[in-house]
């Protein structure tokens, strides 16, 4: 048995510690805006926070968590997300969209960080979330948008 | 009765090869038809919904159902369709909403495919742009009979905008006030479609419906569907295509916490379990022996020597004129290159995956299904029922490029293989691993070519001797029959027939065969030959001392399109001025599903390494249905194929595949994107598709910069086999 801070709520759970928290989220919890894209730190589609910084889910292990504060899309309602949501829609980022909740996550942390980044902060935030569907150009604007809404 | 209306709202096709359109429609908007549909059957009307037709339905609060029976996987034509409904209806954006439908080809068959459900070859909006607007012409004609006879007024009186009907007194109503008397309306002889200047969404803007719920997690994709009573497999390929299982003990998977059970398929062994990661664990304890006996035992490395040695021999003729050996060899100068290109893996964010249950003589498949008809199919011949008791909930697919328009239909046949031999009647899900995913087989396949092309002293093209060799996607798959005997096109198109005036050529095919399994992906057979003829191309101007972008348009008088993009795209990004300083340009122009693309790569060399920092785009895809979809698949289009040419290159050794992840196979990050602008040509010809023509044309756009900068041509991809990325 295994016990998690996942969005503010403990929540137990059945598992081995060894078991990533990727699937826990996804499998046991339900709570499936996480994704699985890789399994091996290599794409950020699983990225939650973990004490507010990202994390890749699929390689986090629920028994070396287990004091942690765990963040994931469902729970996330800082100003750095408003923001980054408002400006997702407003530019339809998005496109077969498996991807974004990642981006955002990554992205949140970002502007939670560093308020208004360059693009070169930005690249560097946001490097290791691929897009196969490569809207990057948009996530670039999206986030130069989104910081604008949340300083103003 | 169904049948035959279906055929009314229908444009009419002739199935053809690539399936452009061929409506058979009245002048302009003048266009009428009369239909009268019952809802379909299969598909589960929502509550006190008033069905019009098989793709438009209406809530009592108003919200217009538009069912899409194409897959989207990100290219946005959940939007698309709907909107065509939209602008017929007088709709606003905020009462719209989409499904996608179910599987029925007497109702949602791709009308470029004959009776086939399916998605692909960037046909969506082209052959669904008159039949959705009919759907919602036809709706909004009973609409407004029912309010007019309601209202007791003629209908000419009457209007709608924003979604809702008005009369000249002033009384007005909504759609879902007026749906159900409207269904009981004689159906109406004509509907006649708004003419273009009355547009209000059509090339103008119509926000995706998507968006929301993909920037907060909410979008279910196949992977997120937990089904009561599911249980969660994966399944052991044989590491050689072409293997088969010998025997197998499962003894250590089944004393792993959560193994349910282990079974044989004929592709391999799978493990079900009660969560995915109990199925993962259960295979890493799972030990299978493989019959390799029949296995593909040759890797990359063979197989493009191998292309390379037929080139030698004698291959199939698609054109060859009597003169080519003269011309070349009284040619002033002659560019010969050979070129080759590696097996490249789609890898969709979302790996492939799919859920089958079998239960009470039926099936229910769910997945991203990108041919409903051919997964419906299979799955029922596995399952031993009717197809027409299996039932398609087709969901959001994170991703596709090709992977999921399976002839065979892969994950899916394998997850109903599973599901038939646990034989207990709950939903069983597959889960591919990424590994499972990029080593599970279906690639672009490996592609050579040789060409040699001369110029006279006038700098002239006079001969063009062009040798392919590849392996067909199509020979010996379900959909061998499209070719009716001819040679495969995917393995030549965008080559031959060549665009660019040539007075003596020669084009030979040399059909290779292996046992490593091939598909399309994102723009198939352009993938490779737009890289051949748009370097060869500009390589054949510099050495004529010519301007690559006059040189082509010198070569493409009576193609207009082509000529088109070529000098919006070169205007657009500034062509006639020289580049700034440490700045390279290259160009190059395609057109691939009948949608023709220009893009302009500027480049700056840091230590040699290619870095592109701006693509300037130019597209005419006909009609413009939503601009700025059209816009995100150019976008979209140049990263996936500058990935590509960058550094994808799916490695086979002794038959294995090498990569199985984003480790070592590594498509495009957000450093590596440039700045993009599209530029969208202004056209009244019919709609044809994005989402695969972006990607063809910056590999060579970005060659031809890089041999600006360097001088030097690169032959082979990815470019990182060259160091220079
Ligand atoms: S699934 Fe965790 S980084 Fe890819
Ligand atoms: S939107 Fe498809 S992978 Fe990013």
């Amino acid at each position: 048995m295994v016990t998690l801070k996942i969005n503010g709520e403990e929540r137990s759970v059945d598992v081995d510690g060894d078991t990533p928290l990727l699937w826990v989220l996804r499998d046991e919890l339900k709570l499936t805006g996480t994704k699985f894209g890789c399994g091996l730190a290599q794409c950020g589609a699983c990225t939650v926070h973990v004490d507010g910084t990202p994390t890749r889910s699929c390689q986090t292990f629920v028994g070396d968590i287990q004091d942690a504060e765990i963040t994931t899309i469902e729970g996330m309602n800082n100003p750095a997300m408003a923001a980054l949501h408002k400006a997702w829609v407003e530019m339809d980022v998005p496109q077969c969209g498996y991807c974004q909740s990642g981006q955002l996550m990554s992205a949140a942390a970002l502007l939670s960080e560093t308020p208004t980044p360059s693009d070169d902060d930005i690249d560097a935030a946001m490097d290791g979330n691929l897009c196969r569907c490569a809207t990057y150009v948009r996530i670039r604007a999206a986030i130069h948008r989104a910081s604008e809404l949340m300083n103003s | 009765m169904f049948k035959h209306l279906m055929q009314r709202l229908d444009t009419r096709i002739a199935p053809s090869r690539r399936g452009f359109l061929k409506f058979s429609l009245g002048a302009g908007a003048g266009l009428v038809v009369g239909v009268h549909l019952p809802a379909p059957a299969s598909a589960a009307a929502g509550g006190d919904s008033t069905w019009f037709n098989p793709f438009v339905s209406i809530a009592p609060d108003s919200t217009v159902t538009v069912f899409i029976k194409h897959l989207d996987m990100g290219q946005g034509v959940y939007t698309g369709l709907t909107s065509l409904v939209a602008e017929e209806l007088n709709a606003a954006h905020d009462q719209m909403r989409a499904e996608f439908a179910p599987a029925d080809a007497s109702l949602y068959n791709n009308l470029t495919w004959g009776t086939v459900q399916g998605t692909g070859g960037s046909s969506s909006i082209a052959n669904a742009y008159e039949q959705y607007r009919r759907a919602g012409a036809f709706t909004r004609d009973m609409l407004l009979g029912a309010t007019g006879k309601e209202w007791k007024v003629p209908v000419a009186e009457l209007t709608i905008a924003d979604g809702v009907i008005s009369h000249s007194s002033g009384k007005s109503a909504t759609f879902g006030e007026m749906a159900e008397l409207a269904n009981k309306q004689p159906v109406p002889d004509h509907s006649v479609l708004k003419s273009k200047t009355d547009f209000k969404f059509i090339g103008k803007s119509f926000p995706r419906l998507d968006t929301e719920a993909k920037s907060t997690g909410k979008a279910v994709y196949t992977q997120d569907l937990h089904l009561d009573g599911m249980l969660t497999a994966v399944i052991a390929h044989p590491p050689k295509f072409g293997a088969s299982v010998a025997s197998f003990d499962d003894s250590e998977a089944m004393k792993v916490r959560g193994v349910d059970s282990v079974v044989q398929v004929p592709q391999g062994v799978a493990v079900i379990a009660s969560s995915t990661w109990a199925a993962i664990k259960g295979r890493e304890a799972l030990s299978v022996t493989w019959d390799e006996s029949k296995a593909e035992t040759r890797g990359s490395d063979e197989i493009i020597a191998g292309f390379k040695a037929a080139l030698d021999g004698k291959g199939t003729m698609l054109r060859e004129d009597a003169g080519i050996d003269d011309a070349l060899s009284g040619a002033a100068t002659v560019v010969e290159r050979e070129y080759t290109f590696p097996f490249l893996a789609h890898a969709a964010m979302e790996p492939m995956n799919a859920i089958v249950q079998i239960s009470d003589g039926g099936a229910t498949l769910w997945t991203g299904s990108q041919i409903q008809t051919v997964d419906q199919g299979t799955v029922a011949a596995i399952a031993g029922v009717d197809p027409a008791n299996v039932r398609v909930e087709t969901v959001f697919a994170g991703g596709s490029f090709g992977r999921r328009a399976l002839p065979n239909a892969q994950h899916n046949a394998e997850a109903a293989a599973i599901a038939k031999a646990h034989g207990k009647g709950v939903p069983i899900k597959l889960v591919y691993t990424r590994e499972d995913d990029m080593r599970g087989g279906y690639y672009r396949p490996v592609a050579v070519h040789r060409v040699r092309a001369g110029l006279d002293a006038g700098g002239n093209i006079v001969g063009w001797d062009h040798k392919i060799a590849t392996q067909s996607i199509l020979k010996g798959s379900p959909f061998e029959g499209m070719l009716q005997g001819g040679p495969d096109f995917t393995m030549f198109e965008g080559a031959f027939p060549p665009v660019y005036a040539i007075p003596a050529a020669r084009f030979e095919l040399f059909e290779e065969k292996t046992g490593i399994p091939v598909l399309w992906w994102r723009s198939v057979g352009s993938t490779h030959t737009a890289y051949v003829m748009e370097t060869m191309i500009d390589e054949l101007a510099k050495a004529a001392g010519q301007d690559p972008v006059a040189f082509r348009l010198a070569l493409l008088k009576d193609h207009p399109r082509h000529r088109g993009v070529l000098e919006l795209a070169a205007e657009k990004a500034g062509w006639s001025n020289p580049p700034a300083e440490g700045r390279f340009r290259g160009v190059a122009v395609h057109e691939s599903f009948n949608s023709f693309v220009a893009e302009v790569a500027e480049v700056s060399l840091q230590d040699g390494r290619i870095k592109v920092e701006k693509v300037t785009c130019a597209v005419d895809c006909g009609v413009a249905v939503n601009p700025d979809i059209v816009a995100a698949q150019m976008e979209g289009g140049i990263g996936f194929g500058l990935g590509a040419a960058m550094r994808e290159k799916l490695n086979v050794v002794g038959g294995e595949v090498e990569d199985g992840n984003f480790d070592t196979y590594t498509p495009l990050r957000i450093t590596d994107m440039p700045q993009v602008e599209v530029h969208i040509v202004a056209s009244e010809e019919a709609p044809t598709g994005v989402g695969e023509p972006g990607v063809p044309p910056i590999a060579p756009a970005v060659a031809n910069a890089y041999a600006a900068a360097s001088g030097k041509r690169i032959t082979s991809l990815p470019f990182a086999d060259h160091d220079i990325v």
